[in-house]
């Protein structure tokens, strides 16, 4: 998984700490604490990582092994709109893969990458429980419904202003 | 323990519950092939990811096959091993195993020797259905001082995890990504260099493929020995003697010393020295070393460091370099037996036969991989000239020689040249875990005393146990000697000298499982920790057969003191056998 480097502050380790020390700093609340930090600082870089791997006396590679492992966690930050198609049963068999490929067309991203200017991430995820409305689409918190591939031009712009 | 009865392939056996189907039909004397996994018994390790599927077996009722490495045994069970089933199943496990597999075999460093060659051989896989259009993974090649990782080649058994996690607690690798990027690696991918391994090898030891393997470097040897304008140099460590053999067909345990000395003559090399040598100047500078600590010690010096650690095994000073900077002042100062008997070959040896040190060539043979990294090392250079050239392993060797033609049954015994090849006993036993110490009590309890041992065996050092503790008499003073091999005991014992809790005197660490004897770089024991405890044995024979067994009383070094180093920690000693240690922790991650 590729990451962006970055410089922790004191305060930003301070608050990894604090976390940590919430679930008692214990090896089998792992998954906990990264739910927690990512939640406070949208992702998870190799960075935060290490902090938290020498507070709970956890080999790194282990910590990296978990982050990697669960599709969930992202050492990406997430673009400011983040971009998720439902490649579940129902969207798949509608067409949700060519609604992807017109994405990552116009944005020139990957599937778990965030454009250049951190505007928009892509990811796919597994059903929204609306497969009436497949291939469904979701940007923030808005979704949309029987997206088609020339549909996404105009979903893109109404973000860009 | 109540005891449970089954039928494995139609014979009756009582085991008790919670034994897995595979270790029940082994106390019938039916192995289940296993590739993934490992039971290393003496040393309590267990690898049974239950990732492969190559030891399932039919049970009877179960809808599907059991992997029975990690299914326990239930009372009435009927298993069958060997049905049609079964032998298919297995066959098409192997053959997608296959499918996302390097064909380069004829050239792979593992050919030969490699567990999944021989499993394809024992299940008859002639064809590989569906290569034409499998998805085969790749992954950057990783190549560091001591270990190349080519993870194409890893089939995520885990073994190799299961060594540097529970057993040295080292942590550097781990599985990461998931399904068919799915690989055993270091933090964040980085290569193995930026990762806190001590290239102690144990994962190479326990790999069942050609994905981690040594840096060879058998190349380099032979372009040294056919430059006319080199004197090159041959140095052998004690553990290798004891393996070699098993290389050649030989009974694990089967000492080799002569042979070996005969094989290296006649792949050309100018002199064959022994590092054993070295072992007995190590003994005397810590040795001496100790004692000095215990003296202020016993006259109150409250700063005084102890316990001492040896500092022998490079496996180890990697490992308290990385997790222990803060202890850095407390192990001995002492170099490796490796580098100083390098040290000693390119300063008093040159000088004795006249030929710069830029035109000698000092190679090792190793138990280790560690090594090959120890003398890469910068303080062990003089402008940028090594003290040991190359470091090459004992499988190394053994390329070497079947390269050479030689068989190393049909080969005479020959003797080690002077003077650097002479060694007592207690240089031999190095190779063994607690043997440092032993040589090391050896020489200070006469040193301290001025009395000669009536016994030089000191028993209650040996054994197998991870942890061991022992208290000698030094004649109305009581030493406590702590003795840890595997880098896991071996932080149990750093964690009380860090707290202030320590009750030794002295702690000797080895990195691998039995000390080197079972180094990263010995011929592989392929799951069979019999061997190490065979080889083991072989050692101590060895120093019982010899006429000198302390170190002191090595004529050579007596010599080497009287007409160069004068005495140890002399200021020359510290100069040419002593170092220091760097605190790793912060290199790691920066790249």
């Amino acid at each position: 998984m590729s990451s962006v480097k970055i410089e922790l502050r004191q305060d930003q380790v301070d608050k990894i700490h604090s976390i940590c020390d919430l679930f008692g700093n214990q090896e089998g609340e792992l998954i906990n604490v990264l739910h927690k930090c990512q939640e406070t600082f949208g992702y998870l870089p190799a960075e935060i990582q290490e902090v938290i791997s020498e507070k709970i006396e956890m080999p790194a590679a282990k910590v990296y092994g978990v982050v990697t492992f669960y599709s969930f966690f992202t050492m990406i930050p997430k673009g400011k709109h983040p971009i998720s198609i439902c490649t579940g049963t129902a969207c798949y068999v509608r067409g949700a893969e060519t609604v992807l490929n017109e994405f990552k067309k116009q944005l020139e991203i990957e599937v778990g990458e965030t454009d250049a200017n951190g505007l928009f991430s892509l990811s796919c995820l597994r059903c929204v429980g609306a497969c009436g409305l497949a291939p469904v689409v979701q940007v923030g918190d808005k979704t949309y419904g029987r997206v088609a591939p020339d549909d996404v031009k105009a979903i893109i712009e109404e973000y860009k202003g | 323990m109540s005891l449970v009865k089954l039928t494995i392939d139609g014979n009756r056996v009582e085991v008790p519950a919670g034994t897995t189907i595979y270790k029940a039909a082994k106390e019938l004397d039916i192995d289940i092939p296993i590739l993934c996994y490992m039971d290393l018994k003496d040393l309590n390790i267990e690898n049974k990811p239950g990732g492969c599927r190559i030891c399932s077996v039919e049970v009877e009722g179960r809808r599907n096959l059991a992997p029975s490495c990690s299914t326990d045994v239930a009372e009435g069970m009927v298993v069958r091993t060997n049905s049609m089933r079964v032998i298919n199943a297995r066959r098409t496990v192997m053959e997608l195993i296959l499918s996302d597999h390097p064909k380069d075999c004829l050239s792979c460093a593992k050919s030969g020797n490699c567990d999944l060659q021989d499993m394809a051989v024992k299940l008859g896989v002639r064809e590989i259905p569906g290569q034409e259009y499998a998805e085969m993974s790749t992954y950057r090649l990783d190549t560091s001082p001591s270990i190349i990782r080519d993870l194409d080649k890893c089939i995520m058994c885990r073994r190799c995890e299961t060594m540097c996690n529970d057993f040295q607690t080292v942590g550097a690798l781990n599985a990461v990504n998931r399904g068919f990027n799915a690989v055993v690696a270091p933090a964040f991918e980085m290569n193995l260099e930026h990762s806190p391994c001590t290239y102690c090898g144990q994962c190479v030891a326990v790999c069942p493929t050609g994905a981690l393997t040594e840096v060879d470097h058998t190349g380099k040897v032979i372009a040294v020995l056919n430059d006319p304008t080199k004197t090159v140099i041959v140095q052998t460590a004690p553990a290798v003697r004891a393996a070699l053999g098993e290389e050649f067909g030989m009974e694990p345990g089967t000492r080799v010393t002569g042979q070996m000395v005969t094989a290296l003559k006649q792949l050309g090399f100018d002199y064959v020295f022994d590092t054993d040598f070295a072992a007995d100047l190590t003994i005397m500078e810590e040795g001496t070393e100790l004692l000095g600590r215990l003296k202020k010690h016993l006259e109150g010096d409250k700063n005084v460091k102890l316990p001492i650690l040896t500092s022998c095994c490079p496996g180890w000073v990697n490992f308290f370099e990385y997790n222990f900077p803060d202890l850095k002042d407390v192990p001995s100062t002492a170099r490796s037996p490796q580098q100083m008997f390098g040290a000693i070959a390119k300063t008093y040896f040159a000088d004795k036969i006249k030929v710069d040190r830029r035109d000698l060539v000092v190679i090792s043979i190793m138990p280790c991989l560690a090594k090959k990294y120890e003398c890469q090392r910068e303080e062990f250079s003089v402008d940028g000239n090594p003290d040991v050239d190359y470091s090459i392993t004992t499988r190394e060797l053994a390329h070497l020689i079947k390269q050479a033609n030689m068989d190393l049954n049909k080969l005479e015994a020959d003797e080690f040249d002077a003077p650097l090849g002479e060694s007592s006993g207690a240089g031999v036993i190095f190779g063994a875990t607690g043997g440092v110490i032993e040589a090391a009590t050896r020489t200070a309890y006469e040193l301290h005393t001025g009395k000669t041992l009536e016994k030089v065996d000191f028993e209650q050092l040996r054994g197998m146990e991870g942890i061991r503790s022992a208290t000698v008499d030094f004649d109305g003073l009581d030493i406590n000697i702590g003795i840890a091999h595997g880098l896991g005991n071996a932080r149990k014992l750093l964690d009380d000298v860090r707290a202030g809790k320590s009750k030794y005197h002295a702690i000797e660490v080895m990195a691998c499982p039995g000390g080197c004897i079972g180094g990263g770089g010995q011929p592989l024991h392929h799951g069979d920790a019999s061997i190490l405890q065979a080889r083991t044995k072989a050692i101590y024979e060895e120093d019982e057969e010899k006429t000198i067994r302390k170190s002191h009383e090595n004529p050579y070094i007596v010599k080497l003191y009287d007409e160069f180093l004068g005495e140890p920690l002399s200021e020359k000693a510290h100069e040419l056998l002593h170092t220091q240690y760097f605190d790793k922790r912060k290199k790691i991650f920066q790249v």
